[in-house]
């Protein structure tokens, strides 16, 4: 008991020490890590539809279509040019909070992101 | 969605169960047309050069959709070529026509070398006119502002217009325009306004051809394939005694007859699309080599004044065209065939 206490205090120290040094990088817990996240774009439909990331995360769109299509943020935030088969659309999501967005071309194709 | 016109049928003398069967022949090739108040059809393989005075409506034109220039995918690698296999058509139908209506998605990316190998492919064709109305393909990164700069003169708002011909009157619409998210095809208030005033003052005998790219009718509303505000724009044309919506976008033929109102869809000259839910979305669809032009086609239109009726005929490029029925039971668009995905 006392190791597996000692080694708990180990590590919540080492993790609040990590935590007062980070600048930006979000929490390494369940959800996504650093860096970029990948929404693939197939078969008329944004994959995963909605998505959750920390803030700060880089999302990357890949249109594996065969057909172009668009990212358009509904409220204004993002908005990509058209993107044909391979092309990519990225964005960094700063600010926490909810922003669901479509395609400007195919308007039933809908996704979110979730930035929390 | 679905306040479609109810009226009584037209007092005009025509057979209407005669001139439906006609219509539901329309892409075998088969060619009507109401002369004198009676329904007459021609086989298109038995009409010679000849019989262009017995064929005679008095307007003839020709509908192409959806050309996709710049389009390069297994379904199609060379839609320029397939184009041009239109054209030809167009060139030798019996009845020139007195222009030619493109229902939109002229370009795939909206790209200017796209445009220019387009109008390059158009110059041969024999007509008076080309008009068009865009497809959602035509106005990208750019509100559509190099479309309407190319094809868009004399038009209002996002290229909305309208002309007579022979006392026909001809509305184009653009419905492809800030469509919103999970919605479907848009007119838009000022488009409305304008239409509502455009068709106030004229006689309600007066024929009515509307042509836009997304369907005016809710053909299938999961894969957006309708317009939202479209009821409304109707609503405006009820006093007619005869109006014809003439659509692309879903690259197929469809067609439904409610009361005055006829609403018709071309093919492609590009490449098909799968019928309504028979495969995971609306993509292009890759059919055998050899079956391309099958399903690829131009729509001929005759009109005999007076006689309130469109002869419709849907022409495959490959000549060989089925019937409106036949085409929905074959095995084209049967789910465990489609190739749809490979």
């Amino acid at each position: 008991m006392t190791a597996s206490a000692a080694l708990l205090a180990a590590l919540l120290a080492a993790f609040s020490m990590a935590a007062t040094t980070r600048a930006k990088s979000p929490a390494p817990a369940a959800q996504e890590q650093a860096a970029t996240v990948v929404v693939k774009i197939d078969n008329f439909s944004f994959s995963p539809q909605v998505l959750t990331v920390a803030p700060g995360t880089k999302v990357t769109w890949v249109n594996n279509d065969d057909i172009p299509h668009t990212v358009v943020s509904t409220s204004d935030v993002f908005k990509s040019k058209a993107l044909d088969t391979d092309d990519k659309f990225s964005f960094t999501f700063d600010k926490a909070g909810s922003y669901d967005y479509f395609c400007s071309i195919h308007p039933k194709m809908t996704g979110k992101v979730i930035v929390k | 969605m679905g306040d479609f016109i109810k009226e009584n049928l037209n007092q005009d003398g025509v057979d209407r169960r005669g001139f439906l069967k006609c219509m539901a022949w329309a892409g075998t090739g088969t060619l009507c047309l109401v002369q004198g108040g009676v329904l007459k059809s021609f086989a298109l393989s038995a009409i010679g050069k000849d019989d262009s005075g017995k064929l005679k409506g008095e307007l003839a034109f020709v509908q192409i959709s959806d050309s996709h220039i710049g389009f390069n995918k297994p379904a199609n690698p060379d839609v320029t070529a397939t184009l041009q296999v239109a054209i030809d058509k167009i060139n030798a139908l019996p009845v020139k026509p007195e222009f030619v209506l493109h229902t939109g998605d002229l370009s795939h990316l909206s790209k200017a070398a796209e445009f220019d190998t387009l109008d390059q492919a158009l110059k041969s064709i024999r007509t008076g006119a080309i008009h068009y109305v865009p497809g959602e393909h035509d106005v990208l990164n750019d509100n559509g502002q190099q479309y309407r700069e190319r094809y868009g003169k004399d038009t209002k708002g996002d290229g909305w217009y309208s002309f007579d011909q022979k006392g026909t009157h001809f509305v184009g619409l653009v419905n492809v325009m800030n469509l919103k998210s999970g919605g479907l095809g848009t007119l838009g208030h000022d488009q409305l306004e304008w239409l509502e005033d455009d068709v106030k003052h004229l006689k309600s005998s007066t024929p009515i051809v509307v042509f836009a790219h997304i369907p005016l009718w809710s053909v299938y509303p999961e894969w957006g394939w309708g317009t939202e505000d479209a009821a409304q724009a109707l609503g405006y044309l009820k006093k007619f005694g005869s109006v014809s919506v003439l659509n692309g976008h879903i690259h197929q033929v469809m067609q439904k007859v409610e009361g005055n109102v006829t609403f018709h869809t071309a093919m492609s000259t590009a490449f098909p699309q799968p019928a309504p839910g028979t495969a995971p979305s609306p993509g292009p669809m890759k059919v055998p080599d050899d079956k391309l032009k099958g399903v690829l086609g131009i729509t001929d239109v005759n009109f005999v004044r007076g006689k309130h009726t469109l002869a419709i005929v849907d022409t495959t490029l490959d000549g060989t065209s089925r019937s409106f029925e036949q085409r929905l039971r074959s095995p084209m668009f049967d789910p465990a065939g489609s190739p749809y995905g490979g």
